[in-house]
């Protein structure tokens, strides 16, 4: 500690430097936090099956191929499943591509049944779904979104569904609207278009009689995980293996689909550090050149190589690993704003120790070389003339 | 002998660049007795800062001996040489070399570091070093707020604040007016009249090498006259 007034000094020596070396830190870790918090949550998505009241079940091997419908019946006899519902992705959008809807063909009944703690929908608008064919109950921040009413009659086209006309354009009859009761679901129901499973797989000119995943609620939380097992042992060796999941990872494996999210956040994170080790370690051996009568002179005191090479060392962690704990800092504060951003996705701090490990490294790789200049000085040359 | 400070025994000194062999130093010997101060003069390039550096450790000879406050310094590796000149050296340069950065009381604190003392006592040695070279009140001033006379005197406070053997001058006076110059040389001729303490002083100046003890003349890698 007694060194530190000297390491503190010499580190704001020149304050613009320092300040403009500070602030690249600090947003490399500011991203190196976020990003490695996303990529933990994808890695890690919720620390276990076990404690799960609702599952998802989806084709082993990709979430983009279907499942017999038949399998629903099967579900429902494995010992623990209290309820069971299916739904297929429509791939749908509102006139333009970029309208994404999320338009989901649900089992009135059972959907309903298993929501029934999530959603709030009149008995009015209810009734009028089941008395209408081609019904659909819209979230109410969707109809706000596009100025609906109940009564319009709304075209969605499917990117995927063709009908037997050959048609993607599927036309639904608005006649009620729903909210959520969690208000924290809210940005992640906003899109969502529910109509009947029954006018969709009447109408779809291929793929009838399969769906595309099975929920189910689990009567004792405690026991999902064998509840899991179970539905998958079910299935195993069939020409439809499947994997049961918690229903919160179930945003995380969709998410996945875009591709391997790890390495993209990795090679991001890669290019910035790449750039910031050139930059910190440019500063670093610019500093030290700078300072070489100034070390001289600390050798002449007495100051050991092995002590110059400690402060130089000295002098990098504390530039590092400060603008690592704020970079770091402000990520930890930043986590929320992200949970908002990616609906579904469960965020947390564990990533960010690893933060700082990174930071020293940093340091060390930065400083090292400096800092053997600084312990190899030659008193004599490096006086030369001015002394 | 035994009461000699400083003692070199056939002392030389040879850098090599490339191919050239400069002969710095050659077959010197000298000896400075404690409590003496000295002036060392001559022209560029006679050796007299190659002799001070070998004085003040920075430096090993070629060949010889060269002793000084009891041990022998040719014998010594870089990290007891380091050692060696904390406990036994301070040094004082023409461009006083202070670390812009810190105020005169942390420079002067430097060489503190090196020592097991608390921060406290470290303070407290600083400004009675400062307050002996009459300069307490710039204690709390950056190098760049002092005249060239203020701030060799925090240099002076910096090489003695940990009492070293002898002070080691390498033209302490060339970056100074006649005033302030006068004042410098009056305070080391102080402190070895007053305080006992040895000084080896490189110089050029005629009237700054008045106020040392002895003078020595240097020429051409030897000594030519003494004074």
């Amino acid at each position: 500690m007694k060194y530190f007034p000297l390491i503190w000094a010499t580190l704001w020596r020149k304050k613009t430097r320092t300040v403009f070396t500070l602030v690249s830190i600090v947003i490399a870790f500011l991203l190196f936090g976020l990003l490695e918090t996303i990529d933990y949550a994808f890695a890690h998505p919720s620390g276990g099956v076990s404690g799960a009241n609702m599952l998802i079940t989806i084709n082993k091997y990709s979430i983009t191929l279907s499942l017999p419908f038949a399998d629903a019946g099967e579900i429902r006899s494995v010992p623990g499943v209290s309820e069971v519902t299916w739904i297929t992705w429509f791939g749908g959008y509102y006139q333009e591509a970029k309208n994404f809807v999320f338009v989901l063909p649900i089992d009135t009944d059972t959907y309903f049944s298993l929501h029934r703690g999530d959603l709030m929908v009149s008995d009015a608008a209810m009734q009028a779904f089941r008395a209408t064919r081609t019904g659909a109950l819209v979230n109410v921040a969707l109809m706000k979104k596009f100025g609906w009413k109940v009564g319009d009659k709304v075209p969605l086209h499917s990117t995927i569904w063709t009908q037997k006309n050959g048609s993607l354009d599927w036309t639904f009859d608005i006649v009620g609207d729903y909210d959520v009761k969690d208000p924290s679901q809210a940005s992640q129901q906003a899109s969502t278009f529910l109509f009947h499973y029954e006018l969709f797989d009447e109408g779809r000119s291929f793929g009838k009689g399969n769906v595309g995943w099975f929920e189910e609620r689990v009567e004792d939380p405690a026991e999902s995980a064998t509840v899991s097992a179970r539905i998958d042992a079910l299935f195993a060796n069939s020409s439809d293996e499947t994997k049961t999941q918690p229903a919160k990872d179930f945003a995380l494996a969709f998410i996945k689909q875009l591709g391997d999210i790890g390495f993209v956040l990795r090679a991001i994170l890669g290019a910035v550090f790449f750039t910031l080790l050139f930059l910190t370690g440019n500063t670093m051996m610019q500093s030290v050149r700078e300072r070489i009568p100034e070390l001289a002179v600390l050798k002449t005191l007495g100051f050991s190589g092995g002590t110059l090479l400690a402060l130089v060392i000295a002098e990098s962690l504390l530039l590092c690993v400060t603008g690592a704990l704020a970079g770091l800092g402000l990520s930890w504060l930043a986590i929320p704003i992200a949970k908002r951003a990616l609906q579904g996705v469960d965020l947390s701090a564990a990533a960010l120790p690893a933060g700082v490990a990174v930071a020293v490294l940093l340091a060390l790789v930065v400083g090292l070389p400096p800092a053997l200049a600084a312990m190899r000085l030659n008193i004599v040359e490096a006086l030369g003339g001015k002394r | 002998m035994s009461d000699a400070i400083v003692s070199l025994v056939g002392v030389s000194k040879r850098y090599t660049r490339g191919k050239q062999h400069v002969d710095v130093l050659q077959n010197l010997s000298l000896d400075i007795p404690r409590g003496e101060f000295v002036a060392l003069m001559g022209p560029s390039g006679s050796g007299k800062t190659t002799l001070l550096n070998l004085i003040g450790g920075l430096d090993t000879p070629t060949s010889g001996a060269i002793t000084v406050a009891g041990q022998r310094l040719d014998a010594l590796g870089g990290s007891a040489l380091a050692h060696w000149r904390a406990h036994h050296v301070g040094f004082v340069f023409q461009f006083y070399n202070l670390m812009p950065m810190l105020t005169a009381q942390r420079n002067v604190e430097l060489p503190l570091l090196l020592t097991k003392l608390g921060a406290a006592q470290r303070r407290a040695n600083a400004l009675a070093a400062l307050t002996l070279v009459g300069i307490a009140d710039r204690a709390k001033h950056k190098p760049n707020e002092l005249s060239g006379g203020q701030a060799q005197r925090v240099a002076i406070a910096r090489a003695l604040v940990a009492d070293p053997t002898i002070l080691v001058c390498d033209e302490p006076t060339g970056d100074l007016d006649r005033k302030s110059a006068d004042e410098v040389l009056e305070l080391l001729q102080t402190l070895n009249r007053e305080h006992g303490k040895s000084i080896v002083m490189v110089t050029h100046d005629p009237k700054a090498a008045e106020f040392a003890s002895r003078q020595l003349h240097m020429d051409k890698g030897a000594l030519a006259e003494v004074r």
